[in-house]
């Protein structure tokens, strides 16, 4: 597939300057739109109800409440009763566990909760509940983060307000990988 | 026989904690995100959607479906198990990268990205880059060889992407598990440094 960059020497990147003319050079629809910050409409398939915001739900004290989230609607999530915010953040590689929850009665569960339920027998990602029980992202979490405070579910997510995983961690992770 | 020891009750998951972590991986639309993560995941990938809504749409060229008012971004997945209580998710960005929201959202607690360039197309990847050097991301960049070609060398990738000596440059087949593999491991031990040396 010819492309652009098809010359004899590589295009050339002008460093990091996005409102700068390296943008508007980029080709076509792959280049960040010039003026618009990266956050805009930041986790906006989730996010909180803004004021033109429809919808109704409570506001979690674990919720992050910063950096501009603004959004609208959303009729996927009637599901959820309308709430895209979940009660506290779940992070998209978070894992999810069914709890032994007993003698509870499950049948009252909504589908989706009880379809949670039968897949998070092992652990399971917010990822893979989303992707293997068709849930959109945003709803997937909302339901999981419910079910959590229910005590229907254990999560487990590493605590990221240290920013990344620890040098710990990451010898992990490199061991692993190695014995793969 | 040792079905016993390796038996664990359905509906009993183990007591021990499990923990995840997540690897970005980026570059331009058709640049072998998802071969990558094919060749190393030990599930077929998969893809979850998330919505975005109408408040975005100003971002969002919707020109050619007017009557829309929510599109869904598409993000595919692999999975590798590490040891019995580590599992490392790898996640392609979605293909159109005018969704920054998902980026954000990708990159909170990850170990760090790889970026995949095609040195044909070498432009596509300028914005992945800089956002990752703009989030402070640990990032490696992999050159695809398609078909085992690398018509440009190293040291014309490092200069053309404008990126630190200090970030690596490798060369991968992204169809390849273990080229993938090794590429996964000089991101890790790239992601080491920055910490000990931020130290």
């Amino acid at each position: 597939m010819p492309g652009p960059g098809q010359a004899d020497r590589p295009p050339v990147r002008s460093g990091y300057n996005p409102s700068a003319s390296g943008a508007a050079e980029r080709d076509g629809p792959l280049s960040r739109p010039p003026g618009i910050p990266r956050t805009m409409g930041g986790r906006n398939q989730f996010g909180s109800p803004s004021s033109q915001g429809s919808t109704s739900q409570e506001r979690s004290p674990l919720s992050q409440g910063s950096d501009g989230q603004k959004s609208a609607l959303v009729r996927p999530y009637a599901v959820t009763g309308g709430r895209t915010q979940p009660r506290y953040q779940l992070q998209i590689e978070a894992m999810v566990a069914a709890s032994h929850y007993g003698a509870r009665d499950l049948s009252v569960l909504a589908p989706e909760c009880q379809a949670i339920l039968g897949f998070c027998r092992d652990w399971r990602s917010i990822a893979e509940i989303s992707a293997v029980l068709r849930l959109p992202l945003g709803v997937a979490r909302v339901l999981v983060a419910d079910m959590a405070v229910e005590g229907l579910v254990r999560v487990h997510q590493i605590d990221h307000a240290h920013g990344r995983p620890d040098l710990n961690l990451l010898e992990r992770v490199l061991s692993g990988l190695r014995k793969l | 026989m040792d079905f016993a020891s390796s038996k664990v009750a359905h509906g009993d998951v183990s007591e021990t904690a499990m923990t995840s972590v997540k690897i970005v991986v980026a570059g331009g639309f058709g640049v072998g995100k998802t071969t990558f993560v094919g060749s190393v995941s030990e599930i077929t990938p998969l893809t979850t959607e998330a919505i975005m809504t109408s408040a975005s749409a100003d971002v969002d060229d919707l020109s050619k479906v007017p009557e829309k008012t929510t599109t869904t971004v598409a993000m595919d997945f692999g999975r590798m198990t590490l040891d019995a209580g580590l599992i490392l998710y790898l996640f392609g960005t979605p293909g159109q990268q005018r969704f920054w929201f998902m980026w954000d959202d990708l990159i909170t607690g990850a170990i760090g990205a790889v970026v995949i360039v095609d040195t044909r197309r070498l432009a596509d990847s300028f914005p992945a880059v800089d956002y990752f050097e703009a989030a402070g991301l640990p990032f490696i960049v992999a050159i695809n060889g398609f078909h085992g070609k690398f018509p440009y060398s190293i040291s014309d990738v490092q200069q053309a992407l404008a990126v630190s000596p200090d970030v690596p440059i490798v060369c991968c087949d992204a169809r390849e598990r273990k080229s993938t593999k090794s590429t996964l491991i000089s991101l890790v031990e790239h992601a080491m440094a920055m910490q000990m040396s931020a130290r």
